[in-house]
């Protein structure tokens, strides 16, 4: 057994877990959050995305352990307030959702895209982007349009607020 | 219409919990004291078990029982069926062989469960899963439908002489047989619909619940209609009668057909909860979903298309092998037959038709209902066959499908069914002009120069939704009605609670179902909430499948808003001293036309619930059921053109644009019913492009049991597409709604195959249209 203590939307947790414990459970079963999904068992589907230290990781693919003193974000630490975050609210806008079983690793990967491109994003760059998030109900199509809204919502007002 | 009404693009009530990691599904449950399972599993295609001793998985860390096949069968728990009887042309019923819930002496797929371990934690369950000793002698096995049909194959079950499950037909085989010889044309084909593997997102996961205390069951399960799991369970399994057993299907992580069924897992962990006296959890890891969720499609045919001098279709003959897998899951016999042949007419005036199908048990999982369910593979067929006629006669594949096409309604099919109404040609014109048809010369020479091959396809396919009436459905074997139930019971301050028997995995029903009623009563879709996934609270349901939810659920749900609306209105007239006939419902008011009385929409349920001043011999309350039996099936159709780009360095197809034009009928939300439809347009291309179940023929392992070897779409692989719609209203039900679930993974593979081997001018090219396939194709057709 292990003692695993690290920073989870914000707030300091530890728990004890199995040391072959992924981080994926260990957020799902020890910490009672489960936004964060398992949908494969080979790194392959994305609904388990979370960031870790300000990136996108697939949780399945750490040991808990591992992930030892790191900041963590999970779906459930981005809206502020109550307020939907601006990607998850273009998702609605655009219906990027059916099942609602990808949606949270699609949300974790779209919030970590949108940043790191500075708001130089195509339908090209978000459709590879997405490799890494299966989604089987909705064809992508609404997806992708959630992703390029909510990157000029947010790029956009960022250059308001500069102007 | 009004803003939250009926045809409103109102974005979904229920995306909000989804979106902050807040739905709740079967595998985010937990209850006090819940321990852990883990199935113990054939990893041969067929042997003979000849032992199992748990002694050792016992004794490791957590373990807290092991149970089997023969434990489970001396409590008396039932094998599973197949609810829909088939009879073979000689008479005889389908031959069902056993399939016990845990395997007792044979295993017949890799993947088959054998025993169950219980533990304190998922990790310790599986490490003692492992150390379960299970002796087997193997047995020699067999994957593939024909090859289970030749002599000297391995044989499946005592049942089922030489694996034929059955041998039906259905249509006039002499009369097709006349106008085949006497035909000016006549094109052969032979089909391949591959095996595909549906995999929803959320893999299955139960939870059984024993209470010792009141004798009493509980079963979350990610199901689509967990009634009907209720139903089985209960009077099949006997696992517990049905006021004993309590099923809930909470949120549900998609479902496209595989999460209609009952399978073991569910029943073996309601037993084994009141064996270990504590609650069972089973969450299926992505490569059990390979090899234990019922898989789909898998028909070998050859299809015999018959020509008059004018170029129309004097006659369609089909033989079709269906692979049923080892077991007959709960619909599988009804997939290949009556969701199958009699939608072989297509959109066209086919004056004979005839089609023979066999089914066969081979050493692969259960096959039954995927997205389209039968529909595709006719569909797919029909397409494919007229778009050879059109290349062999030298007509434009348009013209040929035009000259054919079914034009007055209603009209009777050969094949059953009666159609009610529709426009092909709208849905053709739609679509061709949207794809520019009339350019792509000039687009496949500029692909040309480029080094590139560029093809068109277009696929016209029509299909069957809202399988009714059960009477109908009954004749034809099926075990079940196909009506749905609703409840509409409205609160004492005019807050609305609808009680479905429909179940949403994805397709938006807390929404659409709410425009109905604010559409009906001019009330806010926030003052109504959809009950629905959990037998206890919702009396009775078929549950969501075939494109069901909008045309018959939706339908019961207006019975019993016509209900509610019926005594509301005797109320207010009675309030206001009206004539109840002069009552009329708008915007949330109750009014007498023509004057400017009105008694808001809350004062009558109040009036209803203080029961102060009802009229004379009036029941208090406003809670109305109705149960809906639809008239006919449904019939949505369209035309689907793909154009793509091939490289022929490399066999790799690009499509490089998509066009879906369809008739649903009346739309409820827009924005719900593209996405559906995206959705489906993937799960067909990846069909045509990707997707393909493997299993190695001589051992019967399972080679694609992995999102490493099983290539789902993903976003790269798509192009967005180009939807139109050409409704025709339904006449059939009250909405006038035909369904849209499906037509995406119908419509879709032929168009994109026709466009293909346009492109490499290679006609026998087989799904999927792999790289490497595709390359090959090439080499041969130079």
């Amino acid at each position: 057994m292990a003692k695993v203590t690290l920073t989870v939307n914000g707030r300091t947790v530890s728990g004890e877990c199995d040391d072959r414990m992924l981080l994926v459970h260990f957020i799902r079963e020890k910490l009672g959050l489960t936004g964060t999904h398992v949908g494969c068992d080979t790194t392959q589907c994305g609904t388990c995305v979370i960031h870790m230290n300000g990136r996108s990781v697939k949780s399945c693919s750490l040991l808990a352990v591992q992930a030892s003193g790191a900041e963590i974000t999970t779906i459930e630490g981005i809206a502020a307030q109550g307020e939907l975050h601006p990607v998850q609210a273009a998702f609605k806008e655009h219906h990027g959702l059916q099942c609602g079983f990808c949606t949270p690793g699609m949300v974790m990967t779209a919030v970590d895209m949108i940043g790191r491109h500075g708001g130089q994003l195509d339908e090209a760059t978000v459709r590879h982007e997405l490799e890494g998030n299966i989604c089987r109900c909705t064809g992508y199509q609404n997806i992708v349009a959630a992703v390029l809204a909510a990157n000029q919502q947010m790029h956009g007002a960022t250059r308001q607020a500069a102007e | 219409m009004g803003v939250e009404g009926i045809g409103a693009r109102v974005t979904r009530k229920e995306d909000k919990r989804f979106l902050t990691g807040k739905g709740r599904y079967t595998d985010d449950m937990t209850v006090p004291g819940m321990k852990y399972a883990c199935f113990v599993r054939s990893p041969y295609a067929h042997a003979r078990i000849t032992g199992i001793d748990p002694s050792a998985a016992r004794e490791m860390s957590g373990v807290i029982d092991v149970l089997d096949g023969k434990q489970l069968q001396a409590d008396g728990i039932g094998n599973l069926i197949c609810g829909w009887m088939i009879h073979s042309k000689d008479g005889s019923p389908m031959k069902m062989g056993a399939w016990r819930p845990l395997a007792v002496d044979t295993v017949r797929y890799v993947g088959d469960a054998v025993a169950i371990v219980v533990a304190d934690s998922y990790l310790e369950a599986r490490d003692a899963a492992e150390a379960v000793a299970v002796d087997y002698d193997e047995l020699p096995a067999v994957t593939e439908a024909i090859a289970a049909m030749a002599d000297g194959a391995p044989q499946l079950h005592p049942e089922a002489p030489g694996n034929l499950i059955f041998d039906w037909e259905l249509g006039d085989g002499a009369a097709a047989d006349q106008a085949i010889a006497s035909a000016a044309h006549v094109i052969e084909i032979e089909i391949h619909n591959n095996r595909l593997s549906p995999n929803p997102m959320e893999p299955r996961a139960t939870l059984g619940i024993y209470d010792a205390a009141e004798d009493h069951y509980t079963c979350y399960t990610t199901s689509q209609n967990p009634h009907v799991a209720r139903l089985v369970m209960s009077a099949f399994y006997n696992v517990a009668p049905e006021n004993k057993l309590r099923v809930i299907a909470p949120d549900v992580g998609g479902g496209f057909g595989s999460k209609i069924y009952i399978y073991p897992e569910e029943i073996v962990c309601l037993w084994a909860s009141k064996k270990t006296g504590v609650p069972v959890k089973w969450t299926s890891d992505r490569t059990e979903a390979f090899l234990t969720d019922a898989h789909g499609r898998d028909h070998v045919s050859t299809a015999k298309m018959a020509f008059d001098s004018e170029q129309r279709i004097t006659a369609l003959k089909v033989e079709t092998v269906a692979n049923l897998g080892a077991y007959m899951s709960l619909f599988s016999s009804a997939v290949p037959t009556y969701l199958y042949a009699t939608l072989l007419s297509g959109q066209y005036a086919i004056p004979a038709i005839h089609a023979n199908v066999r089914t066969v048990y081979t050493n692969t999982v259960p096959v039954d209902a995927y997205r389209g369910a039968g529909r595709p593979e006719a569909t797919y067929l029909l397409e494919r066959t007229i778009e050879t006629a059109a290349r062999e006669l030298g007509v434009s594949p348009a013209e040929l499908r035009r000259k054919n096409f079914i034009r007055s309604f209603p009209y009777q099919t050969p094949v059953i069914m009666n159609y009610d109404a529709g426009d092909y040609e709208a849905s053709l014109t739609a679509a061709m002009e949207a794809a520019d048809w009339a350019g792509f010369s000039a687009r496949r020479a500029d692909a040309e120069s480029r080094g590139k091959k560029r093809g068109i396809g277009m696929s016209c396919y029509i299909e069957a939704c809202g399988i009714a009436p059960s009477a109908a459905v009954g004749s034809l074997g099926a075990g079940v009605g196909l009506w749905e139930s609703a409840e509409v019971r409205v609160n004492a301050v005019g807050t609305i609670e609808v009680l479905t028997g429909s179940h949403s995995h994805g397709q938006g029903h807390e929404t659409t179902f709410a425009q109905l009623v604010a559409e009906r009563l001019g009330v806010s879709i926030d003052s109504v909430n959809i009950v629905h996934g959990d037998t206890d609270k919702v009396q009775m349901g078929m549950g969501t499948y075939g494109s069901r939810s909008g045309a018959v659920g939706m339908s019961a749900v207006v019975k019993a808003l016509d209900k509610v609306e019926a005594k509301a209105k005797k109320i207010a007239a009675h309030m206001m001293e009206a004539d109840e006939s002069d009552i009329v419902v708008e915007n949330g008011e109750l009014k007498v036309a023509g004057t400017d009385k009105t008694v808001p929409w809350f004062q009558v349920a109040l009036a209803a619930y203080t029961a102060h001043n009802l009229p004379g011999g009036m029941e208090p309350g406003l809670k109305e059921t109705a149960f809906y039996d639809p008239a006919n099936f449904t019939f949505p159709a369209g035309c689907y053109i793909a154009e793509v780009e091939v490289d022929p360095e490399t066999g790799k197809t690009d499509i490089v644009q998509f066009v879906a034009a369809d008739d649903f009928g009346n739309i409820i939300n827009p924005l719900i019913v593209e996405g559906q439809v995206h959705g489906g347009l993937a799960q067909g291309i990846g069909q045509a492009l990707l997707e393909e179940v493997r299993y190695d023929p001589e051992s019967g392992q399972l080679l694609t049991a992995s999102y490493m070897d099983y290539a789902m779409p993903r976003a790269d692989d798509l192009p967005s597409f180009k939807l139109s719609h050409q409704n025709t209203a339904c006449p059939s039900n009250p909405l006038g709604i035909k369904g849209c679930g499906e037509a995406g993974a119908i419509g879709s593979p032929p168009a994109l195959m026709n466009a293909i081997t346009d492109a490499i001018g290679n006609n026998s090219l087989t799904m999927p249209a792999t790289p490497m396939k595709v390359w090959q194709a090439l080499q041969s057709a130079h």
